[in-house]
């Protein structure tokens, strides 16, 4: 049993995917959609924590989200980009869905 | 004439407030007024090039800040630190602008008569 975890805020203003991070258990996924895809990138300043998470979480960004905002070079390489129907694909893969707002 | 500074901390799209200071800019430089930008925090993330919101199904309202020259929106700066802080250079933006020390912002901010904030 495993948990699909969104975020949605920016974590440069927003301690939302800091709590996600602290609070999810190992093997958890962590969807980053709209302004949380900012905490997918690379070379920010955010980015350690990114790389902490990523040893005890699998990692997914929704692309549109990267896109719309201009920074689909910018993410980081081992966080996974899906698109509206991998969302789907990851709300039925887990056994439940916690949003972090 | 009033100096009259914006300043923008707000991400593009998940809030309103980006697209509303766009309007507001837009609104009070046809009132020729002298107007400054600043964007910091996550302002900064409006200028950011390469913007494409086709899938969302929203406007990307980012190649309207190419026409801010047009209405003589001329002073527009960035907070150095907001810009390192989300691994940003200055030719990553839509736009060309002044790149500001905090000090430097401070005292911007002292010099004008309207501070308007989004």
């Amino acid at each position: 049993m495993s948990i699909l975890h969104t975020v949605n805020k920016s974590p440069f203003v927003n301690n939302s995917l800091a709590s996600c991070l602290r609070l999810a258990a190992q093997g958890d996924g962590i969807l980053l959609i709209e302004d949380g895809v900012y905490g997918g990138l690379n070379h920010t300043g955010f980015t350690p924590e990114l790389e902490q998470a990523l040893a005890n979480f699998t990692l997914y960004v929704l692309q549109p989200d990267l896109a719309a905002r201009g920074i689909v070079n910018q993410a980081h390489p081992k966080v996974q980009q899906i698109d509206y129907a991998g969302f789907v694909d990851l709300t039925v893969f887990y056994t439940n869905v916690q949003a972090w707002f | 004439m009033k100096k009259i500074l914006f300043i923008q901390r707000r991400s593009p799209y998940g809030t309103g407030f980006a697209k509303e200071a766009l309007d507001a800019i837009l609104m009070a430089s046809a009132f020729e007024q002298e107007i400054s930008l600043v964007f910091t925090d996550d302002g900064v993330w409006q200028l950011k090039n390469q913007q494409d919101t086709k899938t969302l199904g929203i406007k990307n309202f980012s190649p309207t800040f190419k026409a801010l020259e047009l209405y003589e929106v001329k002073q527009i700066y960035v907070e150095q630190m907001a810009l390192e802080q989300r691994g940003l250079q200055i030719e990553d933006l839509i736009i060309p602008v002044t790149v500001l020390a905090t000090a430097e912002l401070r005292q911007l901010i002292q010099q004008h008569d309207v501070i308007l904030s989004f």
